[in-house]
């Protein structure tokens, strides 16, 4: 190989994160995991996503690059029933993981333990690293941490993420517990009698039979566990022996091998926090929370205070404050630098073509997208709020009623609320939705969510035609949307998709004060994600739109757009949309560019109308200009959403089902309303 | 204690609080409540219903749950009366 030769350090090469520890993050959800995974990685952090099947998980360098550190989708249990569940504890049995750290959240000690009872099962070396030691505080409790490090067997760091404290420390402790190989601990958690029956268990099994551990491997057996079972291959006399000893177990009519294990960790767990927490009085006080719960989750000024909010997250985006901001860099890129460059441009002597490609081309249409980045901006910062808040799962928690009558668990109202924001985001957040038909159907539904990127064509169209009512317009594509949503879940939910609505077990995270840092870090990846399409995807598109029509079908420049490729492709396609309303070859045009990211149907358009003196009046009517948006609305996803759909659908077929079910239903209501708008026309003169 | 009842966990008034005596349902809805704590001889105490009457908010082992009424159906406790906070 002569690849080989030009290393001449004489080292095998070796895959970076070899040479590194490599430490992974487990814990409940909402214990702050994700703070201290960005606290550790800090500015070098580096997200990679793996594909597939698999829950994301992210994987960074530490600050001061002593390890990798993997962060896990955050679990109750070690038992599987949620997918994000199955790929921890996969990540966690077969990876080179060479340390555990155990985020427990200190202000909820006990359940936060019972996972750290299985994880230690799992033999690896670990450490806890003991969370939210500030809220702890303000509240008053103590925990004895060297007596709760002495009785767990494993090292015990008190951390407050959010806060940055006590970080150098787990740092230090964690690179420590990985060179010496670590400490093991093994707690008497079971009765003697169960003990004993997890040793025999573990005795049977063969050492290439332990998975993550003997010990794991054997409680799992004794609770009859699936997937373990199937995992393993057993010989029949090995599940001859493992059948006996379980029948030692003291199973009974109201206890079976599942619960016996459950119950004598939570015994040993409530034993344990008797002897290392102190609580103070004030706990039997209502908390903050309590008191903000008493209003947010009142049985009267509940729903109304939802649609408050999100009223007010409407108006604050797409109403005057959101306008304005738009407004200001659209003027700034498309007028301000747009005439700087013409006039540089000509002043350099370039020619007309290039004067074009640039002016007309890249800064009409990027500029036109990109002006958005205001109203974007705005929209993620007050979704993040609720979510860093807490308020999604009260949300969650009034919804569940209503969204059950469209056959929905409350749980699939935070993706389908963040799908109004990006439906790639939405589509991955359905991983939380542990029924696979509820899954389908959220993903389903998700796209006619209105997300951020087709509201750039609304903002465009409504100025355009309906500048004294444009909210109103706006708003009325949003509830088309919804509705169109409800309507598809009741659909398949009664035909395809029948089945009961998953159950809805779930934690009320108390509320938090949302950190500024956490809120940008939201912010940013969805804004960098922006710019980075404004400028691969959309431009793009953009010179491929201006290449075709500025050329004709004998590839000479051509003045008029009429003769153009792209007037000879769109007019192919127009007809379609006869009686939609919009049979013209630039709306056409515009819809084909808009599969690459929505945005585009706005620079498509911005270039199609720039240098031709040609305004959108000239095509489109009021009607028309509604019956397009309906259409934009309704229509197939962009690349990057089919794609997160095709993904998380798992299944070719039902991605073309989703394509095929939204084509059609944007034509059929598009056409709907554009023929009831004529004919109303026609009577009421 | 010779007052005290059985009652699934819909039977309790908001602030009244009942011991876990056992657990019907089946499958992973079953293994998910107990991982969530709630285990023979865990207390839980009722918060209150969603505006809607459904799901419910419980306290148990420290923290919020929310379930919904039917789930909560196939947990049975014991009313612990004064129980109440």
């Amino acid at each position: 190989m002569s690849g080989g030769a030009l290393l001449s350090t004489g080292k095998p090469f070796t895959h970076q994160s070899e040479s590194f520890h490599r430490f992974a993050l487990a814990g409940n959800p909402n214990c702050g995991k994700t703070t201290l995974f960005n606290q550790l990685t800090g500015s070098r952090e580096y997200v990679g996503n793996w594909p597939g099947v698999t829950v994301e998980r992210k994987e960074g360098r530490i600050k001061n690059g002593s390890a990798r550190l993997l962060d896990l989708p955050g679990i109750y249990s070690l038992s599987p029933y949620s997918p994000e569940e199955v790929v921890t504890r996969n990540c966690l049995l077969k990876e080179s993981v060479d340390l555990i750290v155990n985020i427990v959240d200190a202000t909820n000690l006990e359940r936060n333990l019972y996972l750290t009872t299985q994880l230690m099962e799992l033999e690896r070396p670990m450490v806890v690293a003991l969370n939210m030691m500030d809220l702890l505080n303000k509240r008053g409790d103590r925990i004895h941490i060297q007596r709760l490090e002495q009785e767990l067997g494993v090292p015990v760091v008190p951390v407050s993420a959010s806060k940055g404290v006590g970080l150098e420390r787990l740092l230090t402790v964690c690179s420590q517990a990985a060179e010496s190989g670590g400490k093991t601990g093994r707690p008497a958690i079971y009765s003697r009698g169960v003990e004993a029956l997890v040793q025999s268990v573990s005795r049977e099994l063969l050492p290439e039979q332990h998975m993550g551990g003997a010990r794991w491997t054997a409680v799992k057996l004794l609770e009859e566990d699936r997937l373990t079972l199937s995992g393993l291959a057993l010989s029949s006399s090995q599940r001859r022996k493992i059948q006996e000893i379980r029948g030692k177990l003291p199973i009974t009519r109201l206890m079976d091998a599942s619960m016996i294990i459950a119950d004598q960790r939570y015994r040993y767990i409530c034993a344990l926090c008797g002897r290392v927490v102190q609580r103070s009085e004030k706990q039997w006080k209502p908390s903050p929370s309590d008191r903000i719960d008493r209003v947010v989750t009142h049985r009267i000024l509940a729903i109304p205070l939802f649609l408050a909010f999100l009223l007010a997250i409407f108006f604050i985006t797409f109403g005057p404050p959101g306008n304005f901001l738009r407004d200001l860099v659209a003027w700034m890129i498309q007028d301000r630098f747009g005439e700087t460059l013409s006039l540089a441009l000509d002043f350099a002597g370039a020619s007309g073509w290039m004067h074009s490609l640039l002016v007309d081309g890249v800064v009409q249409g990027v500029g036109s997208v990109v002006s958005f980045a205001p109203q974007i901006m705005l929209l993620f910062t007050l979704l993040s709020l609720l979510e860093d808040s807490g308020y999604m799962a009260r949300a969650a928690f009034v919804m569940d009623r209503p969204l059950r009558k469209i056959g929905l668990s409350g749980r699939a109202f935070v993706p389908m609320l963040m799908g109004f924001g990006c439906t790639v985001p939405a589509v991955l957040g359905t991983r939380t939705l542990e029924n696979r038909k509820d899954k389908q159907l959220v993903i389903l539904i998700t796209p006619f969510l209105s997300c951020s990127a087709k509201m750039p064509v609304y903002a465009l169209f409504a100025a355009a035609f309906f500048p004294a009512h444009r909210p109103l317009v706006i708003f009325s594509i949003y509830l088309m949307g919804i509705l169109m949503a409800a309507l598809t879940a009741l659909l398949f939910k009664n035909t395809i998709l029948k089945g009961e609505p998953a159950p809805f077990v779930m934690e009320m995270p108390p509320y938090r004060m949302p950190t500024v840092k956490s809120l940008w870090l939201h912010v940013w990846e969805r804004l960098k994600d922006f710019f980075v399409r404004a400028g691969t995807l959309i431009l793009g598109a953009t010179l491929i739109i201006w290449f075709l029509q500025s050329f004709d079908v004998r590839f000479s420049l051509t003045g008029s757009p009429e003769d153009s490729i792209l007037a000879a492709i769109g007019t192919v396609i127009a007809p379609l949309f006869t009686l939609c309303g919009f049979g013209d070859w630039r709306a056409s045009v515009s819809l084909l560019s808009g599969l690459v990211a929505k945005e585009s149907v706005v620079s498509t358009m911005a270039v199609l109308f720039s240098g031709t003196g040609m305004t959108l009046s000239e095509v489109f009517r009021p009607l028309s200009a509604y019956s397009f948006l309906v259409f934009v609305l309704l229509y197939t996803p962009c690349v990057a959403a089919l794609s997160a759909i095709r993904r998380e659908m798992g299944s070719a077929k039902w991605t073309v089902v989703t394509i095929f079910y939204q084509l059609t239903a944007a034509w059929f209501v598009s056409a709907f309303v554009f023929q009831i708008g004529t004919l109303c026309g026609h009577l009421f003169g | 204690m010779n007052q005290s009842k059985q009652s699934d966990v819909c039977g309790l008034r908001p602030g009244q609080a009942g011991r876990v005596v056992r657990i019907g349902s089946s499958g992973a809805l079953r293994r998910r409540i107990i991982d969530m704590g709630i285990t023979p001889g865990a207390v839980i105490v009722m918060r209150k219903a969603a505006p809607l009457g459904d799901p419910l908010e419980i306290n148990v082992r420290g923290y919020e749950l929310s379930i919904r009424k039917s789930e909560a159906r196939e947990i049975i406790v014991e009313r612990l009366e004064g129980g109440r906070l």
